[in-house]
């Protein structure tokens, strides 16, 4: 069954959902199922321990670079399915 | 000088107050120079910047229902993201974080995380689809999509307890600074707050508010990054503190297992005053259990995507791709700040236990310690006490206490920064409680009054009615807000805390099911909007009266009890009960994408 122009919107939509969140729970909860492991480590970004940078700073960067993607990513899906909004509405 | 729309004019009118700030800056530290005293200082601060607030707000001032609920809809990307970052980011954030993150180290930090993750979910499941919708409201929301005025009204519940729950812990930071900048009493000062936050919103309601949080933020973020900066430079640290603190953070550590962390006896503890408290746990180090660092950062993503104030910032943009854009600024705007707590917590404790630094107290004698001005100073405003508790002359790490607030309001006088810095900083935490309490004061009013009043007790009102109905609300709530503020129940972040779980508990599924599954319905939202808060809530009153608790979730987690119970009961009711009908669906297909028309009308 082919499926109409808005279902494939969604599928995509929906596919793109998952990707985000996937990365989103690595940064966000995944990581820190490792805490002492990641301090142990011998790789120190700008020196801190990996465990304290990521909580200080690297997961956030990694949040704010992964909503800029995300929201050009669902441009493109809303442009191809040309879903976009019309400037003058 | 400036010709043509105010909104074409943004970038312009905010450059040149943003100049006109700075060189206030600059004429105060002058001042002080030619001996203005320091309580002048605090006050010309802080009076400057509310008054300018307040003309913004008086300037804004509206009686058209689409500019009072939603600034008109037409609030640009960038813009909505900096008033958005001032919304989010309340008195916690910045006069308290540094102090939680000071004292409880990395066990803390999950709240950086959580409320900068927290921004995914409410890109990706909510925000651009909620303004496709159109809502003036978030309840708004919950009484169409599920249909009926339960839905309506349970969606209220929520918001208002949340809500209220966040704003007395903001107005109770308002009252702090403007007691100790002003010098009169908290119980006043919280009236104060008060009077300032009404001056900005009362008149023209998301209108006013967006153009003020946008100040606002320029002001708080200036008065955060500045001092911290210049301690960092100041004691040879690193030019640029975020990526160059690395030996600071070792040499903290070094300390901590040269000092250890002795445990005061119950007794000595009970001579130190009510709400300061001692370092005891690793700065840097992995302090506390996996999982209890993954918990509290998922509720606070979690609260994050379900606090109203936060959602209905982005129904002020003028389209859906700017409402997701927006998303994305305003978590920029706040990694701004949120990446400088912890250098600033790294700074002020370094510079405190270092007894290589000039400032470094511990391992002083006490009466010298005893004897510093800035010691006297916080001493005196209840936010710092040393005793000698083993009683050899000398000050040990586990003599030295310190109120949360006074990581962030005393450091840049510890360090030895001109007066003029703490006046900034005093301005700074000033604009970020206020730019919160004006959001969810507004959620609430709005959500009463549009919700409540219009929907379901007067459907016929007009216009001008509604708004002054909108307008009473706005200054009841926060009078109600101000007076149990004034009672001092909570601290700051302990409330905060609680509000994104209430939050969570109530509103996160039925929201993202709203979205996401076609086959929820009515009656599902409103046993998962009301089951979910109330077990959150008894779970929190239990856990509150000695009960074990189970998961290890804790008083300050949970809303994970709310929010599973609220999932697994919206399902199972939704199942057993109808489908949601053929217009619903066809609304649902309608509000995933972006184009075409809002769902509700401009003006509903």
């Amino acid at each position: 069954m082919k499926m109409s122009k808005q279902e494939q919107h969604w599928d995509k939509t929906r596919g793109l959902l998952f990707v985000t969140l996937a990365i989103w729970f690595v940064f966000s909860i995944g990581i820190f199922f490792f805490g002492t492991e990641m301090e142990a480590s011998s790789f120190k970004p700008f020196g801190y321990p990996l465990s304290y940078y990521m909580t200080c700073q690297g997961s956030l960067l990694a949040f704010v670079i992964l909503n800029f993607w995300f929201a050009g990513r669902q441009e493109k899906i809303d442009e191809e399915f040309g879903f976009t909004e019309r400037e003058d509405e | 000088m400036i010709k043509g729309k105010f909104i074409d004019n943004l970038p312009k009118v905010y450059g040149i107050y943003t100049g006109g700030f700075i060189g206030f800056i600059i004429l105060m530290a002058v001042a002080e120079q030619a001996g203005m005293s320091a309580k002048a200082i605090g006050i010309a601060f802080v009076v400057f910047t509310v008054a300018i607030y307040a003309v913004i707000g008086w300037l804004s001032r509206t009686l058209q229902m689409d500019a009072y609920y939603v600034a008109g809809r037409q609030v640009p990307t960038v813009f909505n993201g900096m008033a958005t970052a001032a919304d989010w980011m309340s008195g916690a954030s910045f006069v308290a974080m540094a102090g939680g993150i000071y004292f409880k180290g990395y066990g803390y930090m999950a709240l950086l995380v959580g409320w900068t993750g927290g921004y995914i979910l409410v890109s990706t499941l909510l925000a651009p689809y909620l303004r496709k919708f159109g809502c003036y409201t978030v309840p708004d929301f919950v009484g169409t999509r599920y249909g009926g005025n339960a839905a309506r009204l349970s969606a209220v519940l929520v918001l208002t307890v949340a809500s209220f729950t966040y704003v007395t812990a903001q107005i109770n930071a308002t009252g702090t600074i403007a007691s100790v900048a002003l010098d009169i009493p908290f119980k006043l000062a919280v009236y104060v707050g008060l009077a300032s936050i009404l001056l900005c919103s009362m008149l023209g309601g998301m209108r006013a508010v967006t153009w003020t949080q946008v100040a606002q933020y320029i002001v708080l973020i200036i008065a955060y990054l500045l001092p911290v900066f210049w301690i960092s430079n100041k004691m040879g640290a690193g030019f640029f503190p975020h990526l160059m603190l690395g030996d600071e953070v070792a040499r903290i550590a070094e300390l901590e297992s040269q000092f250890g962390f002795v445990k005061n006896s119950a007794a000595d503890l009970a001579t130190v005053p009510k709400g300061l408290a001692g370092i005891t746990k690793a700065h840097s180090s992995v302090n506390g259990t996996n999982w209890g660092f993954i918990s509290l950062a998922i509720c606070m993503m979690a609260g994050t995507a379900s606090l109203p104030h936060v959602m209905m910032r982005y129904f002020t943009t003028p389209s859906v791709k700017s409402a997701r854009r927006s998303v994305a600024w305003s978590l920029l705007f706040i990694f701004i700040l949120y990446s400088t707590a912890p250098m600033l917590a790294t700074l002020s404790k370094l510079s405190l236990i270092d007894p290589n630094l000039t400032t470094g107290i511990i391992g002083k004698s006490i009466t010298d310690v005893q004897a510093l001005d800035w010691y006297q100073n916080w001493n005196q405003a209840n936010l710092m006490f040393v005793s000698d508790f083993n009683g050899n002359g000398t000050l040990e790490l586990n003599e030295f206490f310190m109120g949360g607030k006074a990581v962030v309001l005393a450091t840049p006088e510890i360090a030895g920064l001109p007066y003029v810095i703490s006046g900034l900083v005093a301005a700074g935490g000033m604009a970020a409680a206020m730019s919160t309490a004006d959001g969810l004061v507004l959620a609430i009013a709005n959500a009463l009054s549009h919700d409540l009043y219009y929907k379901i007790i007067d459907p016929k009102a007009e216009a001008a009615k509604r708004l002054i109905v909108a307008r009473v609300l706005l200054v009841l709530i926060g009078f109600a807000g101000a007076t149990i503020a004034a009672m001092g129940i909570q601290g700051i972040l302990g409330s905060v805390i609680w509000a994104f779980d209430f939050a969570m508990s109530g509103l996160f599924f039925p929201l993202v099911l709203g979205v996401w599954w076609k086959r929820a319905n009515g009656p599902g939202a409103v046993a998962g909007m009301l089951l979910g808060l109330g077990s959150g809530m008894a779970y929190l009153i239990w856990v509150r009266n000695g009960g074990s608790g189970f998961w290890g979730i804790t008083q300050l987690t949970f809303g994970i009890v709310g929010a599973l119970v609220s999932l697994v009961s919206m399902v199972a009711v939704s199942l057993a009960t109808a489908a949601p009908d053929a217009k619903t669906q066809a609304m649902i297909d309608e509000l995933r994408i972006p184009s075409g028309k809002t769902i509700l009308g401009k003006q509903h």
